[in-house]
């Protein structure tokens, strides 16, 4: 193929072959740095080479320039430890969250906990109720899952009648995903030793707020994790240290965070967190409950709302997909409201359960544009519109939102959230 | 020949799967009694309910005292959840989601605020004190009288009005 033909749009709105990138480097001019050095070995050197730099430190930090690199946290103005906090996905690349933006919800604060008193309890439908120190999980043979954790909460706002106009993270960053490595859970039920009757685990944090909650113990024999480790290290204190029990795919809240007790059940404890609350209301006036699985989604990260374009011309759409039963498939992008769509191309390795990065090149002429992705995961299962979804399940269900997300690109380069 | 049949051996036992015997075994048997000292888990059927009981009256000072600064009066909601006081029920534009139109079981309100409430104190009140809150928002919602006594046996076998408005996702419930 040559170049001319990969310029020509493959879309509406001036969408181009996904394959562009990787036929034909793009050319840069350098720019010739000058400086106004007296000093004849001066003039190569940049700034920064002029002098020693700082020492070493023992916990590295982001650079003092990306400092608004951060969490949004939105707390209770009666307890401030019950709230959320949001992933930034803005301003992020790539698919793993670094640990100090992680998205956090609480239910009553961060709690401290040494983990030489920390234990883990197994009990009820079990030969052997068994109680597990840290240093004892920290012995077993480990594996690591690469997903992502969404709440069941995350996107919420785009129930609301009309379009928010916020930064992307601030809607739907309770999402992230990181590499989370610890014991099988598995292993640990052949230990116990389960009984017949046994269907259901109740899992339970050691937070201020007990956070219990239930899920078929199918899931918790098929890839749960009992994690110690986040991206390589130990779980933060937010995201559960010292033990968290990871159900990949699964709505945040039974990704149960300070992990201390699993009661082996043959029924759920219908706590209030799958009651009250992480069910969703249809339109009928029944509510859906134990829906566990987050549905696929995508999100184009850049451009959106809160970023501007400088000038029309030559931009790369980046986005990240993910989806709870397994891997992304595809992902397609319309640059002209959804009349017509272009495959993305996807980062690999595109993993089960995980963020998967895409990206598009794009030729912005300067006009009013809608930009859009959708994801299809590897069941067929594709991310529906707003009106489709709304449709099925009405406005009212709070959980579980995961239509396509629509960016207006205004002829002045700067977005507004719409739906289209 | 060897070889070959040795690496099918190798093969067939090399899934990606973890098996028990490569586990070390370290978890620590453990008596009932610890587990009933940890465990605090209620089901609606009643398992794991306390002895003490309560009523309306007296979960209203609970309730003042405990509850009121978030929830607000009589439970019509402020910084926290509306818990009673539903205007209009849930096929309503917005729905009235409260204990009384919502909640499918009264063991998980017990359950609820022995674990988690109130915020700034959880595990403050004592069972008695629960009964008696618990008494009060299932009056507050009119599923039960002023006068009726909560504890063990009759917490579990108050019908919630929404006890069928739920609709099970999972595979084996």
């Amino acid at each position: 193929m040559t170049s001319k033909n990969l310029l020509t749009p493959v879309a509406g709105g001036g969408l181009l072959d996904r394959r562009l990138f990787l036929k034909r480097g793009l050319t840069f001019s350098a720019a010739i740095l000058t400086t106004n050095a007296l000093a004849e070995n001066q003039h190569f050197r940049p700034e920064s080479s002029k002098k020693p730099g700082v020492p070493f430190s023992n916990y590295g930090l982001p650079s003092q320039y990306e400092r608004e690199t951060i969490r949004w946290t939105m707390g209770n103005s009666m307890a401030d430890g019950n709230g959320v906090s949001w992933t930034p996905l803005q301003d992020l690349e790539g698919t793993i969250t670094p640990n100090g933006l992680h998205f956090e919800r609480h239910h009553n604060g961060v709690p401290e906990i040494d983990p030489k008193r920390h234990q883990l309890l197994i009990h009820g439908l079990v030969n052997k109720n068994l109680l597990f120190k840290v240093e004892d999980l920290l012995r077993y043979p480990m594996t690591s899952c690469l997903c992502f954790i969404e709440c069941g909460g995350n996107s919420n706002a785009a129930w609301r009648s009309k379009p928010i106009q916020t930064k992307l993270g601030y809607f739907h960053g309770m999402a992230s995903c990181s590499e989370w490595t610890g014991v099988p859970l598995r292993l640990l039920l052949d230990e116990v030793k389960l009984k017949g009757r046994a269907k259901w685990l109740v899992a339970e944090g050691a937070d201020a707020s007990l956070m219990n909650v239930s899920l078929p113990l199918d899931k918790a024999v098929d890839d749960c994790i009992i994690a110690l480790y986040q991206n390589g290290e130990r779980i933060r204190p937010e995201n559960g240290y010292p033990l968290r029990l990871i159900a990949p795919g699964w709505e945040g809240v039974v990704n149960v965070k300070w992990l201390r007790r699993l009661h082996i059940t043959n029924r759920p404890v219908m706590a209030r967190n799958e009651t009250s609350k992480y069910t969703e209301l249809m339109p009928s006036g029944k509510a859906r409950q134990f829906t566990f699985v987050m549905e696929a989604k995508s999100l184009i990260t850049n451009p959106s709302f809160g970023h501007k374009l400088d000038k029309q011309g030559f931009y790369q759409i980046s986005g990240l997909a993910w989806s709870g039963r397994g891997k992304i498939k595809k992902v397609e992008v319309s640059a002209d409201g959804g009349k017509t769509w272009a495959e993305a191309d996807l980062q690999t390795p595109i993993l089960s359960k995980c963020f998967t990065r895409f990206r598009i090149p794009w030729q912005w002429n300067g006009e009013k544009v809608i930009l859009k992705s959708r994801a299809i995961d590897e069941t067929g299962y594709i991310q529906p519109e707003r009106d489709a979804l709304v449709k099925q399940r009405g406005t009212h269900g709070y959980f579980h939102y995961n239509a396509i997300v629509s960016w207006e690109i205004n002829n002045d380069g700067s977005i507004t959230h719409v739906y289209a | 020949m060897f070889m070959r049949n040795g690496l099918l051996f190798l093969a067939l036992l090399t899934t990606p799967i973890l098996h028990a015997d490569e586990s070390p075994k370290l978890g620590k048997p453990v008596s009932q009694a610890l587990v009933k000292q940890w465990n605090s888990d209620i089901f609606p059927d009643g398992e794991g309910l306390p002895t003490g009981k309560g009523t309306a009256t007296y979960g209203k000072k609970v309730y003042q005292q405990y509850c009121l600064s978030c929830h607000g009066i009589k439970g019509t909601g402020d910084s926290a959840d509306e818990l009673a006081g539903a205007k209009h029920g849930l096929t309503d534009n917005p729905p009235d989601k409260t204990i009384g139109t919502y909640w499918p079981y009264a063991t998980t309100i017990f359950d609820f605020t022995r674990r988690s409430m109130p915020l700034n104190n959880p595990g403050s009140l004592n069972n008695s004190q629960l009964y008696a809150v618990t008494a009060y928002l299932l009056f507050l919602n009119g599923i039960i009288t002023e006068k009726e006594i909560m504890n063990a046996e009759t917490l579990p076998k108050v019908i919630m009005p929404n006890r069928n408005g739920f609709v099970s996702y999972t595979v084996n419930p």
